[in-house]
């Protein structure tokens, strides 16, 4: 029996300033996890996987993360993605000193 | 300190350019990441969990003020105002655009500051004892060694893809600080039989994934022998090393899965063939570069406003018990500065702290600066009469701690907040240790420690040699600390043997209170260290303490 799929979201780094991104349904890169296209088909997953890859001149890294549905949007399951959607526990640097509610694009 | 020639700003000048040109065709599309990546990476700029980080090196854990200077202004403009640095002597910006790194490397090319060869499988930033010529143990400072060897290795033709990246650490103490047995090749400058130095060379230490002890492959090496002897270890693990597995690529497994005795016998023979082409390089070499590290004229001065201040201030008379170490010139102190202030992250510096100790080094120590493969900044030559002033200056921008070779003095690597290859994080950890052990009041109590704490197990954080070492895990998608106990990073090298199943996050620093409380229980004395009682008694009821459910089941 094939395991099931577990939900996904594609995730990068911003070319330029290293920052983690996500890919949006409207293929948008948002700065927000919670604004991630929340993927719960494997075969829907390699395309957008596909598809991220290529934009080259944007993003570097492009990967697929697990991921479940909250209520305001995607959250991460594993720490490192939460870490990676919130910034370091030493300093207020990375998202969290963006603040939750800025929103922008790569 | 050692000023570029013009060979070597040359050098630096058009890498710097080169890797301009590189980014801008990153930038425009014309190169893949693909293709960027191992350029990048050639010049110390990775990626890693939140943004880029340029690694760059700081030879042999020497700077001078200019330098220092640079750095923080890199900071500051650059980054967000602080900088890393890390068990290998390097520093490290966590924040720096793509777009800036190419003016970050000309502003290290100003001061003669370069991020070449902090990465790939190249000989790395080359490291030495932070107290290099000021140490009273000392032989010979062995920074002149160092250098010789930066420059012979840096863009070394041969050595550019070698199966894995290659680390030469050098001491000239009997008393090692640098670590020289966990690295690929250490360097030890001793006296021979006819009172010249030499050096006892020793291969294939390492951490990480298989920790091993450097073992001696030379007990004398004669000085004028060095660049010939160490091109051979070189060719002959360019030739032998394995290149089919990254895990058995580095000299280490070359070294055990040869043997000794055949690994040295091909060093030799490489060695008959270098000795004829390198003649009278090595000593050449050293005699351009040995003027440069003269030591400065130390002026001896009376002691009695130290002693008088150590009387008068309790603050002042703990830091000088555990900051200070012995110098080889009367009337003068080595100054250890603690980056470990409690809860801070081990090894930042603000830009402030960096230009104060910029300041302070001109005003108190002959211009010179040191950084510990420990964390901490090093002011090497201190005339005692000045102590007191340099620590009221010190405080002001919070460098005071009086913690060195304590508890809290924790070696921690970036972990899981930065680096990409982390499985959990250390720098959390360190802090709360620090903050518990100091709110216990148990820090003098307990001691001479060293904690070292890995995010992975790289073990850029050598756990492996702390005497408690704490390795972060991923357990089914938890973070998990692995303790492993009696670890030794001195001459006597010796790597920790594991206490048993792991520590969840919030379990690993009441872990660590019942591993010391156990401690303080235990010794013979006030005098007796952790790891002198560990050795005494065993890991048995260390463990005990550690498992105390097991161990009272197996009492049962
Ligand atoms: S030990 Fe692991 S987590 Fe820590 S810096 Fe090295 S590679 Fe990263």
């Amino acid at each position: 029996m094939s395991r099931r799929f577990t939900p996904k979201i594609v995730t990068a780094n911003a070319l330029v300033e290293g920052d983690v991104v996500y890919l949006t349904a409207d293929d948008r890169w948002s700065r927000h996890h919670a604004e991630a296209e929340l993927i719960e088909d494997e075969a829907h997953g390699q395309i957008r996987l596909i598809h991220a890859e290529a934009q080259q001149a944007l993003v570097v890294g492009a990967c697929l993360a697990e991921a479940r549905p909250g209520p305001n949007g995607p959250e991460p399951v594993h720490f490192r993605d939460a870490f990676r959607a919130r910034g370091p526990s030493n300093y207020p640097h990375g998202k969290q000193a963006a603040g939750i509610r800025e929103t922008g694009n790569v | 300190m050692y000023d570029y020639s013009d060979f070597d700003t040359a050098f630096v000048r058009n890498r710097a350019a080169e890797f301009r040109a590189q980014v801008a065709r990153r930038l425009d599309g014309s190169l893949s990441e693909d293709e960027f990546r191992p350029l990048r990476l050639m010049n110390g700029l990775y990626l890693q969990l939140h943004a880029y980080m340029l690694r760059i090196a700081i030879p042999y854990g020497t700077l001078d003020p200019t330098k220092l200077r640079q750095l923080a202004m890199i900071a500051e403009r650059w980054d967000k105002g602080y900088g890393h640095f890390t068990t290998r002597q390097n520093i490290q910006f966590n924040w720096p655009k793509l777009s800036d790194v190419p003016d970050m490397i000309d502003a290290l090319a100003d001061v003669g500051m370069h991020a070449v060869q902090t990465s790939g499988n190249t000989i790395r930033n080359v490291t030495a004892d932070h107290f290099a010529g000021a140490a009273a143990d000392e032989v010979e400072d062995p920074r002149p060694t160092a250098e010789l060897i930066r420059q012979w290795s840096t863009d070394h033709p041969e050595f550019q893809f070698l199966p894995r990246k290659f680390k030469i650490g050098v001491t000239g103490s009997a008393h090692d600080r640098a670590v020289t047995r966990s690295h690929d090749i250490g360097l030890r400058i001793l006296r021979g039989g006819d009172r010249q130095t030499g050096y006892e060379v020793t291969v294939g230490g390492g951490l990480g994934r298989t920790p091993m002890v450097g073992q001696v492959i030379r007990p004398f090496l004669a000085k004028d022998d060095l660049l010939a002897y160490l091109e051979a270890i070189l060719a002959t693990y360019n030739r032998m090393g394995r290149r089919d597995n990254k895990y058995k690529a580095r000299v280490k497994i070359t070294v055990f899965e040869n043997g000794m005795e055949a690994f040295r016998d091909a060093v030799e023979a490489e060695f008959d063939h270098f000795r004829r082409e390198y003649s009278g390089a090595t000593r050449r070499g050293l005699a351009r570069i040995e003027p440069f590290f003269a030591p400065p004229t130390f002026r001896d001065a009376p002691e009695d406003s130290y002693l008088a201040a150590r009387k008068a201030d309790p603050v002042f008379r703990a830091w000088s018990d555990t900051n200070l170490a012995a110098h080889r010139a009367p009337g003068h102190a080595i100054v250890t500065v603690s980056l470990k202030a409690h809860g801070q992250t081990p090894g930042d510096a603000t830009a402030a702290q960096m230009r104060l100790l910029a300041d302070l080094a001109e005003t108190y120590s002959h211009g010179e600066l040191r950084i510990s493969h420990e964390q901490n900044v090093v002011l090497p030559h201190v005339r005692k009469a000045d102590l007191s002033a340099l620590h009221a200056a010190l405080k002001t921008e919070g460098l005071a701690t009086a913690n060195i070779g304590l508890v809290s003095d924790i070696i921690a690597c970036p972990g899981m907040d930065y680096c990409a290859l982390a499985t959990a994080r250390s720098i959390p950890v360190a802090q709360e240790i620090a903050t518990h052990f100091r709110d216990l009041g148990l820090e003098a109590e307990i001691g001479a420690l060293k904690i070292k704490i890995s995010g992975c197990i790289n073990a850029c954080g050598h756990h492996h040699v702390g005497h408690i070492g704490i390795l972060g895990l991923d357990r089914a998608g938890v973070e998990n600390y692995q303790i492993t106990l009696g670890g030794d990073h001195t001459e006597t090298m010796t790597v920790g043997e594991r206490a048993g199943p792991g520590f969840a996050y919030d379990e690993i620093v009441p872990a660590i209170e019942r591993l010391l409380r156990a401690y303080l229980g235990l010794r013979s004395g006030r005098e007796e260290s952790f790891l002198d009682a560990y050795r005494r008694l065993g890991a048995g009821p260390f463990k005990a303490a550690l498992y105390p459910a097991e161990a009272a089941r197996d009492a049962a």
